[in-house]
């Protein structure tokens, strides 16, 4: 009954000559409605543009505000907003872990059927789920549209007694997130390594999250703010979805596999142990590796969440104070999913006059065709159901924003008869 | 989803369905974590695209229906889904108000088509964005932004009992007394619209010292009137402010509505 997504094929022979996978996700025009706003009401209303990572919206779009008013965040804040990130980063990659993922990989419909070939695996990964919606939980009320961060920092800071309690939780899961990355490497993964331009921030110190430069496996190196220089945005007619391209280049990657081959060396030492054990399957860029690069940042949240809570001492607000002025400003953060690009202008008394949001998938995008364009001749003879499959599990394994069409996907074969 | 036994008698067959929305309400339900595999054995999950590929065709005992209606498409969706359904359960701000994307209500839809893209010609939306109540008879509703997923839990658990759910009507100010929360308004003078905001979160926001933004949309029997009138001469909130905040994720709905429609005027 419903349809958000189809693949139209256009066949001659056995020869694909047009592909389009058509988006329908009504269009929401957040860009158009946030205009007029007040810059403090931004952290509310971005979370609404995704259920599974409302985090990411607000903190690209909190950067944003923040460099446009000049408040500086106090190193605990800082932290704060990185142990925010690892909560979303845990549940939204242990979501598409055992719920796309590995039943894609097993054959089956869904992480309930996984539960019956696995039993144990499935609730393993619900209960290591269930860490990362304390952790939003605790600093944002809720893991679903969060109330707690704001323009420089947050609304309330937690206590060291709840962060000690949910540090003992911690531990006693974090061996488990290894457990996880086995299961994983025992899963039949498919392998399509292919040249793609990875794109990902870089910090001088830390595994990206909330800054850092925005840099490219052939040598990009820029600030957030020159986003337009090296990207731009088009639409296409079959899609209510925005693509992203390279300017002077052609399709790139975002998301954990281009984080993670660009910044290993930023990893926590039992994360880097983690991706030794499956380094073959790291060698080269290969977008069904980021099965085991989500699995990784898992174990890497979980050790830094401990971190942060650690080394915690409480600011002397839970957020800077700030002025409202006009300006222009750029936040560059890594959602679950990739980078996410805002843009914000504001005038003078801090209401948003123009909002640009660029999100993860819509850059993925020109990936995900490409690997259909290279898939469609091998699934022209498949029954068409398996076909149908074999086309979502292509879609599904970049993780889309699961607004997108994740598991309904209409496929329609036009056959031409060569002319 | 399935797992009944040969000779077990047959499981309520639900349905989830997604127009316009976020998805976060349909995540709270796999957020329900513990319960979620119980609930699998259950009832029968007929269709519910955000978790699985299974999909049985209907008709369906219990729909959960998350997300407003934006488009000609949809419209003639829900017509389909209310024909297949027993009883149809509306979830979450868009779906039962039209959601934070009803502010296009108040607006030129085709001028922001222009603004956001390049080509508006190749889009289809309805100029509005309506809950599933401006289209259908809806059997009743759970509100919040997101659900709240123990009324989720509680709603399915009465469905399978065979009985009506009874999720409270009253303002957010009784959760904060039973929480022990200082007033934000009176205390800090914030504009919070608990005062006139339905229960069902917690009092989440004034718990963490902020005000409430109204996102489980009117109690029963509101005041808005009265609570317009306290923010413009008490706190000093200017017309521009004062409409957003009664025109925001649930502004759609009367109650909100007669308050940013005066624009600050004769308040």
């Amino acid at each position: 009954m419903e349809g958000e997504g189809a693949l139209h094929l256009t066949v001659e022979g056995d020869r694909v000559i047009d592909l389009r996978l058509e988006i329908y996700e009504p269009p929401r025009f957040f860009e158009a409605f946030l205009r007029g706003r007040a810059a403090s009401e931004l952290a509310d209303l971005v979370a609404r543009i995704c259920g599974i990572c409302p985090v990411a919206y607000q903190m690209s779009t909190l950067h944003a505000v923040e460099s446009i008013f000049q408040v500086r965040l106090h190193p605990s804040v800082r932290a704060l907003r990185r142990l925010y990130y690892c909560g979303e980063w845990i549940e939204s990659h242990l979501l598409h872990m055992y719920f796309l993922a590995a039943p894609d990989y097993l054959g089956v419909d869904d992480g309930i059927a996984v539960a019956r070939f696995h039993p144990g695996e499935v609730e393993r990964g619900l209960r290591l789920r269930k860490l990362g919606n304390r952790i939003l939980s605790l600093l944002g009320g809720r893991p679903v549209n969060p109330v707690g961060a704001c323009i420089g920092g947050f609304s309330r800071t937690p206590t060291r007694v709840e962060l000690e309690e949910l540090a003992e939780e911690i531990v006693r899961a974090r061996g488990e997130t290894e457990a996880a990355l086995r299961f994983f490497a025992s899963l039949p993964v498919p392998s399509r390594p292919q040249a793609i331009e990875l794109v990902s921030l870089r910090h001088p110190l830390e595994y990206p999250m909330n800054e850092g430069r925005i840099v490219s496996s052939t040598g990009l190196d820029i600030e957030a703010a020159e986003f337009a220089t090296a990207f731009s945005e088009h639409q296409v007619p079959h899609s209510t979805a925005l693509h992203c391209r390279r300017i002077g280049g052609g399709r790139y990657l975002v998301g954990p596999l281009a984080r993670l081959l660009q910044n290993s060396d930023r990893l926590s030492p039992s994360a880097l142990a983690a991706r030794e054990s499956v380094a073959a399957r790291l060698s080269s860029t290969d977008p069904y590796a980021s099965v085991f690069a989500r699995a990784i940042e898992v174990i890497y949240a979980f050790d830094e969440a401990l971190r942060v809570i650690r080394e915690f001492e409480p600011p002397p607000r839970p957020a800077a104070e700030f002025a409202p002025r006009a300006g222009v400003g750029h936040g560059a953060t890594e959602a679950p999913r990739g980078l996410l690009y805002v843009r914000v202008e504001t005038d003078d008394r801090g209401y948003v006059s123009a909002i640009r949001i660029v999100p993860p998938t819509a850059q993925n995008q020109a990936c995900i065709e490409a690997d259909l364009r290279e898939l469609a001749p091998g699934v022209l003879a498949l029954p068409h159901e398996q076909a149908r499959r074999a086309c979502e599990m292509a879609i599904r394994n970049y993780d889309p924003c699961i607004s997108c069409s994740t598991h309904f996907l209409t496929l329609e074969i036009e056959r031409r008869s060569p002319a | 989803m399935s797992g009944a036994a040969v000779g077990e008698p047959r499981r309520l067959r639900l349905a989830v369905h997604k127009f316009a929305s976020c998805d976060g309400c349909q995540l709270q339900i796999l957020n329900l974590e513990d319960e979620l595999l119980w609930l699998s054995r259950r009832l029968e999950i007929a269709h519910f695209p955000e978790a699985s590929s299974r999909s049985l065709e209907g008709p369906y005992d219990l729909a959960l229906v998350e997300g407003s209606i934006t488009t000609p498409r949809d419209a003639e969706r829900i017509r389909r889904v209310r024909e297949q359904t027993r009883t149809l359960i509306t979830i979450g701000a868009c779906a039962t108000a039209g959601g934070i994307q009803a502010l296009r209500n108040w607006a030129d839809v085709e001028e922001w088509k222009r603004q956001v893209y390049p080509e508006p010609q190749w889009l289809e939306v309805l100029p509005t964005s309506t809950p599933i109540s401006a289209h259908v008879r809806v059997d009743d509703e759970i509100h919040g932004c997101p659900v709240s997923k123990e009324q989720v839990l509680r709603v399915i658990a009465r469905a399978l009992l065979g009985t009506t759910p009874d999720l409270p009507g009253h303002s957010v100010c009784l959760e904060c007394k039973r929480r022990g929360n200082v007033c934000v308004v009176v205390a800090r003078g914030l504009p919070c619209m608990g005062p006139v905001t339905k229960a069902g979160c917690g009092a989440l926001c004034p718990g963490l010292g902020r005000d409430c933004y109204g996102c489980f949309g009117p109690c029963d029997d509101p005041n808005p009137e009265a609570l317009a009138a306290h923010f413009k001469q008490e706190l000093g909130v200017g017309p521009k402010d004062l409409v957003h905040r009664f025109r925001s994720i649930t502004g759609h709905h009367p109650a909100f509505r007669r308050i940013g429609d005066r624009k600050g005027e004769g308040i």
